[in-house]
């Protein structure tokens, strides 16, 4: 078998084994948290007779590992459940599917997701590779020390700051980010703009100085001594002989930034009124509708595993000695 | 004819469109009103005149993903402004706080125990349906039995049966005699919807609904049908959720809302400054509370709970915990916005003294644990912080515990696992509905555990009388009485009533009078305001 596959394979492998530990984890914090759905729906107003009418409904009469069970064999089977909320004894029932809910909030997570990403990871290796090529220089000083700035801030800092700028003072950009799914693509693209800065500005750093460390690290080997003897240039000698050996931290450095992109932007998502996927999954976990928490947690769980998968591949099939061991 | 009378009957033709400006103004020149301020007043009366059209963007500060529209777990303000903009009640509170009828044409009794409400005629709901006393006992049935999970279900268990009488009458028939049960059914809870479909946004309101999506929007457009004369101006709504303050303030400013509630009271002097917008505020129901439980040591002590009665700076609360917008209370639940609050009793204010007094009497030593978490309401560390400061002049020593917010309601409040704690109530209506939602014996909110003193005993009885009495000099008296008992022996510590704190777009136009009953114009605005 070829090594790539067989490496793509046991990794899987392993994903799946953390997935699973993962549905473990998850579903025992919950089943940690104070209060239920019945109560935080009816917040002063739960009654003891409301609260046990909305469990009986819910069937969170059942124990623990019954509802565990349940929840598994489903997710296995693609069915995530059904969302608390909605559910109705007296009329009809309008509660919605856990992926309906989530799927029109995860596409606009992605969609924030790959602006940001199509504006963050270009202009950081950019930087991260120029900056190692003029090393200490004036250039090289001032793109660390800007990007450390704004990584330095909370997010929700860097948006008001860009709101103030670009919405306020200068109108450029709307405040309010809220597209839904007639929203037509441009239109889209205008209000998500400033989510999107903030998020580049938030997460550049990370990339580009790790791909500055990961080149200058390689600098110093041996084998670019000799290119250099053999009279490459700077630029020749980066490009082509270190760069390439250095891919691997980069693309994990990437897919990291990648997966903050999609688990980790509520902040933004509130100061923007974005409607993601992270803004659900706090008000799910307040409102303690499980179905939609456990749904976003695999969701999430996945793509950490899906985007570390990725990264794993470009490691090995950048570096020909994993890609052809002996 | 006076010049007073004159010149409304003047302001009143102009508002009808039956004279022009001109002659308007001409009129109040003759009535010897100097020409700028004959101006200024044409201005104003043209200003409140409502005008249709236009596309009224609302941000909210609630809203969650779990929201319906299925009124029965309405519980959020986004859900209260988003269901009265397309659906209707029996009755509604005005905008000066009276009862006036809504889908009931009227109502009537002889002893407060039967009660008929004869429907309106001829109101369509938004799928083309009349309505009828059949939809309205399908609407009641859906909050009442055992099954239901309506947090209306309390309120209404005092309803021993209804029945449709034709089609255009409703008859209640009450356990017990309730005088203001007309304002039960203008709960906001109890929408009333099409037989057989309760929760998909259909109703008889002003507006349809187009879009809703939990937790983020809701878009509307006009109902051209709508039964409800001057009520419903705009053409198109779109209501957002938008929980950052900041965020819904700076919405505000860039022009991307028109109006926005709950402003950030610690940025309200900053954002008074912008030139667009104005800030208004109304003092309603709404108060916290400090809640003592009797069924818990040392609370069951009346010294005690005398002694941390005087020992409160209400002024103070008002000004750092809300900022100056709000009233002190007075250790009872009802408001000056109330029909029947008690002026007669003494404004209680901090007394050293008289704290030290009774704690000396309760032979009390040690600390007093006091419970609380930002969940009770925004401040309420900081406001039992600044009672434990006051409460050290007068020697007594109160030790805050910071509660999480997660499951406050649930493991805090009205808990005899906790003695003393802080909480929110948004008051109600009436003096009844707010005494047995957490004053009587039967509810079970009674987060005093305040039941077997003898003033409490006195209480219930006097609550009770007061139901069943409809002459209203008599129910004054009784209520002034019921007051005082919370006042003097209760469980309740009741610093401060809040104001509700809003700001509108100056685009946007609003009647002279603005309900108090809930944020945002009685949760109304949608219907009520107009572009100027």
């Amino acid at each position: 078998m070829h090594p790539v596959l067989k490496t793509v394979l046991g990794r899987l492998g392993l994903g799946l084994a953390t997935l699973f530990i993962v549905s473990i984890i998850i579903f025992s914090a919950i089943e940690m948290l104070p209060g239920d759905f019945g109560q935080a729906i009816l917040g002063q107003a739960a009654t003891e007779e409301t609260v046990a009418a909305f469990r009986r409904e819910l069937g969170l009469d059942e124990p623990p590992y019954i509802r565990y069970l349940q929840w598994v064999g489903g997710a296995i089977q693609g069915d995530l459940g059904t969302s608390f909320s909605g559910r109705n004894a007296s009329g009809t029932d309008r509660s919605r599917e856990v992926i309906d809910l989530i799927a029109p909030r995860l596409w606009n997570t992605l969609f924030l997701a790959s602006v940001t990403a199509i504006i963050a990871v270009p202009v950081s290796l950019f930087l991260g590779i120029t900056s190692a090529l003029y090393r200490n220089s004036v250039y090289d000083r001032t793109i660390n020390t800007t990007t450390l700035t704004t990584i330095s801030f909370p997010e929700f800092f860097v948006a008001y700051i860009l709101i103030l700028l670009l919405a306020s003072l200068y109108p450029i950009f709307p405040s309010l980010a809220n597209v839904d799914a007639s929203t037509p693509l441009n239109e889209r693209l205008y209000r998500s703009a400033l989510p999107a800065f903030t998020l580049t500005l938030v997460i550049v750093a990370h990339m580009m100085r790790m791909t500055r460390a990961a080149i200058i690290n390689l600098l110093a080997s041996p084998y670019i001594q000799m290119a250099r003897l053999s009279g490459a240039s700077q630029t020749e000698v980066i490009l082509k002989h270190a760069l390439p050996n250095a891919w691997a931290p980069i693309a994990t450095v990437i897919a990291f930034n990648l997966a903050y992109l999609v688990v980790g932007v509520v902040v933004v998502e509130v100061v923007f009124v974005y409607p993601g996927v992270g803004q659900l999954m706090v008000d799910a976990v307040t409102s303690r509708d499980i179905p939609v928490v456990q749904g976003c947690a695999l969701i999430f769980a996945v793509t950490y595993i899906l985007l570390n998968l990725i990264a794993d591949i470009i490691g090995i099939i950048t570096n020909p000695r994993l890609l052809h061991p002996k | 004819m006076s010049k007073l009378e004159y010149r409304a009957i003047q302001e009143l033709k102009y508002k009808s469109g039956q004279i022009d400006r001109r002659t308007f103004v001409r009129s109040l020149l003759a009535t010897g009103v100097a020409l700028p301020s004959a101006l200024s007043m044409a201005g104003q009366v043209a200003a409140a005149t409502p005008k249709s059209g236009g596309r009224f963007r609302m941000g909210l500060g609630h809203g969650s993903t779990t929201d319906t529209l299925d009124s029965a777990t309405s519980e959020n303000h986004f859900t209260l402004v988003n269901g009265y903009t397309f659906g209707n009640h029996l009755t509604e509170v005005s905008n000066t706080g009276e009862l006036i009828p809504e889908l009931a044409e009227s109502f009537e009794s002889d002893d407060a125990q039967k009660w008929v409400f004869n429907l309106r005629q001829g109101v369509e709901f938004h799928n083309g349906k009349t309505m009828t006393s059949e939809d309205v006992v399908a609407s009641y049935n859906h909050h009442m039995g055992e099954d239901s999970t309506s947090a209306a279900k309390g309120l209404l268990t005092q309803v021993k049966s209804l029945k449709a009488d034709g089609k255009n009458k409703v008859i209640f028939e009450l356990e017990n005699p309730n005088a203001d049960f007309p304002f039960i059914v203008s709960d906001y809870h109890i929408s009333i919807r099409p037989a057989g479909d309760m929760a998909s946004g259909v109703g008889t309101g002003g507006y349809i609904l187009q879009s809703f999506e939990p937790g983020v929007k809701s878009v509307l457009k006009k109902n051209p049908n709508y039964w409800k004369e001057g009520a419903a101006h705009f053409d198109e709504v779109e209501l957002l959720s938008i929980i950052d303050p900041t965020a819904r303030q700076n919405a505000l400013t860039s022009g991307d809302i028109d109006a926005m509630d709950r402003v950030d009271l610690k940025t309200v002097n900053l954002f008074k400054r912008n030139k667009d917008i104005y800030i208004w505020d109304a003092t309603g129901t709404a108060h916290y509370t400090f809640p003592m439980r009797l069924s818990v040591a040392p609370f069951d002590n009346y010294d005690l709970r005398m002694a941390l009665k005087w020992s409160i700076k209400r002024q103070e609360l008002v000004d750092k915990i809300l900022l100056g917008y709000g009233a002190i209370g007075n250790d009872h639940p009802i408001s000056t916005a109330n029909r029947y609050h008690n002026s007669d009793l003494p404004q209680r204010e901090f007394d050293a003294d008289k704290a030290a007094y009774h704690y000396k009497k309760s032979g009390h030593s040690g600390k007093i644990p006091l419970s609380a978490a930002d969940a009770a309401f925004a401040g309420a560390v900081d406001a039992a912080q600044l009672m434990a400061a006051s409460a050290a002049e007068a020697g007594m020593e109160i030790e805050v515990i910071r509660e999480p917010k997660d499951g406050y309601w649930s493991n805090v409040w009205n808990n005899d696992a906790k003695g003393w704690c802080a909480c929110y109530w948004g008051g109600r209506p009436t003096e009844d509905w707010m005494f047995s939602a957490a004053y009587t014996d039967d509810t079970e909110w009674n987060d005093t555990a305040w039941k077997t003193t003898d003033s409490a005993v006195k209480f219930n009885k006097l609550v009770k009388e007061a139901r069943a009495e409809l002459n209203d000099n008599k129910r004054r008296e009784l209520y002034y009485e019921c007051q005082r008992l919370i006042y003097d022996d209760g469980g309740t510590i009741c610093p401060i009533f809040n104001s509700y704190v809003s700001a509108n777009s100056k685009a946007i136009a609003t009647d002279e009078n603005i309900a108090a009953n809930w944020d945002s114009d009685g949760a109304k605005c949608v219907e009520r305001w107009w572009f100027a």
